[in-house]
């Protein structure tokens, strides 16, 4: 076996699972197992960085998105739904129109990947040999120079503050 | 030094030199993962007869003591019986779920397992990004927790896995600032190279009164994160009778409880890596005599020695302290011990500077 084809193997192992549980994630009857759905999808898409080698991009992912955000999700349906709630199936109109969005998206991303020759070849970046380091990503996130990111981080931060006081704010609120 | 790096290089040679290479990394992959599930299973055994010996000790009792010397044996009889044991059908879960939580739960508490370095050479995967590899897995237990209270369809059960979200979504913070405090020291997120930094002096000795802080920080959040001791609302028995976990049998409940238990030992080795020096020797610059002595007891030792007495004090906490209240519990995260370790983190970048 050579690195070629296990990284292949790779790639449609994890891009099938995460196909399949992501149309369980919007097709399953109960809020909470949609949203457990959702964190296996999040946490497939956290195997495709590291596939790639961003392993900051990956920890992150695991970290923000699946036990973050998820948690924050479970949290909101256990305030909001109660045990034995099911979803009421929608209209078949908003299926049909689902499904054209749905096939649209994947012409769109077909095309642009059929034309531009990304797909997979023998190309070293598609294998991934180059892993950025730490201390790179590090400076790259708080220097000042040209292609450097303290100030969207800072304008990010104060973002968050903004959500912390209007949480506050609605919280007081009686 | 004997570090066990010879054994698992001689192996990759041997393999290597009779396979292809993509056949011989995937055995490397077999043998790891068998290796870390035995190495899981088995310092669970370790621990809960430890747990058990320990809690005897404080209570003025002896402890298993039939089984076996020692009552060695007591907690693999206990392992038996467990795997012996009838899973009950409850009525009216949703059975998806029901059993997708313990999987999330110790799949977490194994992942963070599998990165801890035991020795030099025997570390599964050497990240670049190690500490927040650590923090970004062993956050995932938590949605587990969550999920085994709400599927089982059980009052005492949601409330103690809202307790318990609760609970370690604020004490990660100060895990995670206290950690940080120790990457500013080092300057590095690699497990391998924070230890080998900490060949001449631990990083409790280099950073000075600023890491002492951060590890009695990390030591009392860690504690909490691991639901045990003083900290054990999600569970407590008088009230929940046992939180999450209560409509769990058989080896269903196994697994929450062996996570328990390993995420114990996971937060006793972060801790005994990132402070006090993981498989280095205690060394003192200048004497080379002590130091070579020193050298002759081999770094697993050295590992398991401290992660051990980091473990010996959270069961000394939690035989000690009684319960804390839900109040009480977080005003110590979010008045106490947050507000601390931010201090703490200027401090230490005050430390490096000036000294």
């Amino acid at each position: 076996m050579d690195t070629a084809l296990i990284n292949l193997i790779i790639f449609v192992a994890l891009g099938t699972v995460s196909l399949v549980l992501s149309v369980l994630a919007v097709s399953s009857k109960s809020l909470l197992r949609s949203a457990t759905y959702l964190l296996l999808v999040l946490l497939c898409t956290a195997g495709f960085y590291l596939f790639l080698n961003y392993h900051f991009l990956a920890a992150v992912q695991v970290s923000v998105y699946a036990g973050g955000v998820v948690i924050l999700f479970v949290f909101a349906i256990f305030l909001t739904t109660k045990n034995d709630e099911k979803m009421v199936p929608h209209e078949r109109r908003r299926y049909v129109l689902g499904a054209l969005a749905m096939l649209a998206g994947v012409a769109l991303t077909a095309f642009i990947l059929l034309k531009r020759e990304y797909l997979y070849r023998d190309n070293t970046s598609m294998l991934g040999d180059a892993e950025l380091s730490m201390q790179t990503i590090g400076q790259t996130l708080m220097g000042t120079e040209k292609y450097q990111y303290l100030l969207p981080f800072e304008v990010l931060s104060i973002l968050l503050l903004a959500c912390i006081i209007g949480g506050l704010l609605i919280a007081k609120k009686k | 030094m004997f570090h066990l790096e010879i054994i698992t290089k001689w192996l990759d040679e041997f393999l290597r030199t009779y396979l292809l290479d993509g056949w011989a990394l995937f055995i490397e992959f077999v043998l790891i993962g068998v290796a870390i599930l035995a190495a899981y299973a088995v310092l669970a055994l370790i621990l809960i007869w430890l747990e058990r010996k320990v809690c005897a000790f404080f209570q003025c009792r002896l402890g298993p003591n039939r089984v076996g010397p020692f009552g060695l044996l007591q907690s693999v009889a206990d392992m038996i019986k467990i795997l012996l044991k009838e899973l009950i059908k409850i009525n009216k879960v949703d059975p998806f779920l029901f059993r997708t939580a313990m999987f999330l739960v110790i799949i977490a508490s194994i992942c963070t397992f599998g990165a801890l370095p035991f020795d030099k050479g025997i570390q599964a995967v050497d990240f670049n990004i190690g500490v927040f590899y650590l923090l970004a897995v062993s956050s995932l237990g938590v949605v587990g927790i969550l999920i085994a209270g709400w599927s089982s369809n059980n009052k005492y059960t949601l409330i103690g896995a809202m307790r318990s979200g609760a609970q370690l979504i604020s004490y990660e913070l100060s895990c995670g600032l206290a950690l940080m405090t120790i990457v500013m020291l080092s300057g590095s997120l690699q497990l391998s190279e924070i230890v080998a930094q900490q060949s001449y002096a631990w990083n409790i000795f280099r950073g000075g009164i600023p890491a002492i802080i951060a590890l009695i920080i990390y030591l009392i959040a860690g504690h909490a994160e691991t639901n045990r001791g003083p900290f054990d609302l999600p569970e407590a028995e008088s009230e929940l009778t046992a939180g999450y976990h209560t409509e769990y049998s058989g080896i269903q409940f196994g697994f929450f409880y062996l996570a328990e238990y390993l995420n114990m030992f996971i937060i006793a080795a972060i801790a005994s890596t990132l402070f006090l020096g993981g498989w280095m020797p205690f060394h003192i610059p200048g004497w080379a005599g002590f130091n070579a002595v020193m050298d002759l007891i081999p770094p697993v030792i050295w590992f398991f020695g401290k992660t051990f007495a980091c473990i010996f004090l959270a069961l000394w906490v939690r035989w000690t302290m009684p319960r804390l209240r839900i109040d009480q519990l977080l005003n110590l995260e979010w008045k106490i011990l947050m507000p601390l370790s931010l201090i703490n983190i200027i401090l230490m970048a005050l430390w490096i500077i000036y000294v």
